[in-house]
């Protein structure tokens, strides 16, 4: 794959030796350092660190990074700019530093079932118990019942506990995709045995899921509070 | 659809979902391809990375922060 004149420089530079070594790193250290603050402001509504703190992550966030990149630049193979690969571990370093930060202060009580909150977590109206209550029921009774103990685990942390995904990675020493996986059998699980007891319909799998509006917005209002 | 559609979204789960690992792999070739071109053509050459996003919500922060960090440097 031809890369990019950018690209070139940046890989050249990087794999040189002495002074034009050592300007690239100062350079891309540089770039990735304003990518971490950038994307901590960014993400400023998912977490309550400011100031030197906050610095201080981002810091960390690039000098991980930078780690990274110079480890696995043979690993660049310019199937994008140089600068779009860079970022992405950045990215990455800023999503596993909040994961990890989220327990220093953490939000959520992890010894608590709360299964009070699903029906206002899924925008189930108290008006309407009567008509869900039969169907939480027959959720609580499915995750206890169905789950395998790491699935429910996964889940009671997630959804009902409202652990952001990155920080219960951090807490099971395990990666993102692990946990990913466990939660989507769980899910994929609950909904099978929810569908064959008539709680929901088999035809309602849209391929699109929108796990994120629940997640994200609880994981928001567990730092928040 | 169930009168419950965000339980029943929640618990809906794509079998093209490519997880975690695949997503994020491809993820600066996919934000490219968003950048380069709005009219779904990312979503088209990777359709398992679309369905773990639209999933996944920290995978989407990445992907949204990588967009947010390249479209203003590009």
């Amino acid at each position: 794959m031809q890369l990019d004149a950018e690209s070139v420089e940046w890989t050249r530079a990087l794999e040189s030796t002495g002074l034009v070594r050592e300007q690239a790193l100062a350079r891309l250290h540089e770039m990735l350092l304003r990518i971490a603050r950038g994307e901590l402001r960014r993400r400023g509504g998912q977490h309550p660190i400011s100031g030197p703190e906050l610095d201080d992550l981002a810091h960390q966030a690039a000098a991980d990074a930078l780690l990274a990149i110079t480890g696995k630049l043979s690993g660049f193979r310019g199937e994008s700019r140089f600068t779009t690969w860079a970022y992405r571990f950045v990215i990455l370093e800023v999503s596993t530093k909040l994961g990890r930060h989220f327990w220093r202060k953490p939000t959520v009580a992890l010894d608590a079932q709360d299964w009070d909150r699903l029906p206002d977590r899924f925008g189930m109206d108290p008006a309407d118990q009567a008509q869900w209550q039969g169907l939480v029921e027959a959720l609580h009774r499915a995750v206890e019942e169905d789950l395998t103990p790491r699935q429910r685990q996964v889940f009671v942390a997630i959804v009902l506990q409202g652990v952001p995904l990155d920080a219960l990675v951090a807490q099971l020493g395990s990666n993102r995709n692990a946990i990913y996986k466990t939660l989507f059998d769980a899910r994929r699980k609950l909904r099978a045995t929810l569908a064959a007891n008539g709680y929901l319909s088999n035809a309602g799998n849209p391929a699109a899921v929108v796990l994120a509006d629940v997640v994200l917005a609880e994981a928001d209002e567990g730092r928040r509070s | 659809m169930s009168d419950w559609p965000a339980l029943d979204r929640f618990l809906a789960t794509d079998p093209g979902d490519v997880g975690c690992e695949q997503a994020l792999e491809v993820l600066h070739v996919y934000v490219e391809m968003v950048l380069e071109d709005a009219d779904g053509s990312a979503a088209r050459r990777y359709p398992g990375v679309a369905a773990h996003l639209a999933a996944c919500p920290p995978c989407d922060d990445d992907f949204q922060g990588l967009l947010a960090a390249t479209g203003a440097t590009s």
